[in-house]
């Protein structure tokens, strides 16, 4: 099977080409965050001085500031809010439970485009209008599908027989559920949450059109930077942003396992 | 105690209201009740603003249709979904069979993750990234310059194919990700009992394995088209001038024009694409469901 081996070889290389896609950008603008060219120029030359600059940028710090309480904020109440409903969905059967269920689905699947400039228009005529507290509400209804999914895919590896056991020993509904099903869901409640913080971390379009010139979040600021034009220190910042958002996933992957494998 | 064993419809629904409501409240206020605000304002006039006169109006839906500018947007985003979701199947479904059917065990758990892990990170970094690669003097032109014997000049940045670069970047791993999970659950006997009875591998890909893998091409294939129709930062950033799409067009009612009516109307239109193309989707995505 000569054939086989060359073709599953060409495979592995495939790979290593595609995850070279992926990273190489990504790393090559880390780079140029320790390069010493306003301009992006070569020869390489290391500084640390558009990190330096960056704690002297008022602004970027108060949007990170910002960026990070949203997140903080948001990962707990869609964590709760979200296994909360998991624990309703999976533990009891009602008619519009399809339905309910199916109305997670669109929140995922409808661009951020319009969920954002929906969001704008109906805050901005219920008086709630832009800032951080409607970011806040935005980002907590963009986060809770995500957490109700992966808590309720956790809720189908449960065994509903280790419920009724500790039932017949006597426990009252709160004891089931905070000695019984609370830990053996932790794992998914807890990758949800990171799910959830990450949701909001990185999130852009949405923020984009709820903020307001004092009270934004570190991505819009960089965006706004952006279109200002190019500077090593939104490659700085942009460094960071990228190592505390991988670093988040990969955390998120200890606890659940995206391959579908139990 | 006897109630908690819930087994009536109604009895269950009692016990699970507490539960559903704050989570599906806050959804409604901040998602569904938007999405209407969104239908009902695209038929306005005005801001309904104090002291401003609106009234009801067909208008900003009449604009859409009576100047050839939106509609050429709109096909224009339409193609550039179409073309980024084709080359994300090209690029993602051999690397999500290469990763279910080659790599075995731990190997193939990391480099899943690795692929998957940028989709989590920030998007907007990502196509920023593309900037160092693809500008004038870039990476890419210095690099392809110090190889080759001849000068070129490579400056792809504000190009469409750039917009395509940044647009397949940010998305593949989502292709990747679907069709590994279908292509996963595909028994490896079936494609050695398809071998033995004679079948050769295009045969075996074509009549077995795309088949099978179907539902997570049309997941993977929706998934990206959607957002992509509606992408505005990416053809910003790495399109420039020729960046102009409709979801750039809509970003500009808000943020520029402040024609928000007009603006609720684009979105809206966007929704009903968007709409109409998951609906085609989901027979697909029911079977393997």
């Amino acid at each position: 099977m000569a054939t086989t081996r060359i073709l599953e070889w060409c495979g592995r290389l495939y790979i290593w080409l595609l995850l070279a896609f992926l990273y190489l950008p990504v790393i090559i603008m880390a780079l140029m965050s320790f390069n010493v060219s306003p301009f992006y120029q070569l020869p390489f030359e290391w500084t640390t001085e558009w990190y330096a600059s960056l704690w002297q940028n008022d602004q970027l710090i108060s949007a990170t500031w910002n960026s990070i309480e949203i997140a903080i904020i948001s990962t707990i109440i869609s964590t709760v809010l979200g296994s909360a409903a998991s624990l309703a969905l999976y533990r009891y059967e009602f008619r519009g439970k399809k339905f309910l269920q199916a109305l997670l689905f669109p929140p995922i699947a409808i661009p951020w485009l319009i969920t954002g400039t929906a969001m704008l228009i109906f805050f901005f005529g219920v008086g709630i209008g832009r800032g951080l507290f409607a970011i806040l509400l935005g980002h907590v209804a963009l986060a809770l599908p995500y957490v109700i999914v992966v808590v309720s895919a956790r809720l189908q590896t449960f065994a509903p027989e280790l419920e009724e056991a500790a039932r017949s020993l006597g426990a009252n509904q709160w004891q089931v559920t905070s000695r019984v099903t609370l830990p053996w869901i932790m794992p998914g409640v807890i990758a949800g949450g990171l799910f959830a913080f990450a949701v909001s971390f990185d999130q852009f379009v949405v923020s984009y059109f709820l903020s307001t010139p004092g009270q934004t979040t570190l991505p819009v600021e960089i965006y706004a930077a952006i279109r200002k034009g190019f500077t090593p220190e939104i490659n700085a910042v942009s460094t960071i942003i990228i190592v505390v958002s991988m670093a988040l996933m990969l955390l998120t992957a200890r606890f659940f396992k995206f391959g579908g494998e139990k | 105690m006897a109630g908690q064993v819930a087994t009536g419809s109604r009895s269950g629904l009692r016990s699970a209201l507490p539960l559903l409501v704050p989570a599906y409240l806050w959804l409604t206020v901040a998602i569904f009740l938007p999405l209407s605000a969104m239908v009902f304002f695209s038929f306005m006039t005005e801001l309904p603003l104090p002291g401003k006169a609106w009234s009801f109006t067909l208008d900003n839906y009449a604009t859409f249709f009576s100047q050839p500018l939106y509609l050429t947007l709109l096909a224009a985003s339409l193609r550039l979904g179409l073309e980024v979701t084709l080359w994300c199947i090209v690029i993602g479904y051999p690397a999500a069979y290469v990763l279910a059917k080659v790599f075995r065990g731990r190997s193939r758990e990391a480099i899943f993750l690795l692929v998957i892990l940028p989709f989590w990170s920030n998007g907007l970094v990502r196509i920023f990234s593309w900037a160092m690669v693809l500008r004038e003097g870039g990476i890419l032109d210095s690099a392809l310059n110090a190889v080759l014997p001849f000068n070129i000049n490579i400056d792809l940045m504000y190009s469409y194919p750039a917009v395509i670069i940044g647009l397949v970047h940010s998305y593949v791993p989502y292709m990747v990700l679907t069709c590994y999970l279908t292509l996963q659950a595909i028994d490896d006997s079936l494609i050695e009992a398809g071998r033995s009875l004679g079948a050769s591998r295009l045969q075996m890909l074509k009549r077995v394995i795309i088949p099978l893998s179907m539902p997570g091409l049309v997941a993977g294939a929706a998934l990206i088209f959607v957002p992509v129709v509606g992408s505005f930062m990416e053809p910003r950033i790495l399109g420039g001038r020729t960046g102009t799409f409709y979801g750039t067009v809509i970003e500009d009612q808000f943020v520029a024009v402040f024609n928000w009516p007009l603006g609720a109307a684009l979105s809206f239109i966007l929704l009903a694409v968007v709409l109409v193309i998951l609906a085609l989707a989901s027979p697909v995505l029911k079977r393997a469901a």
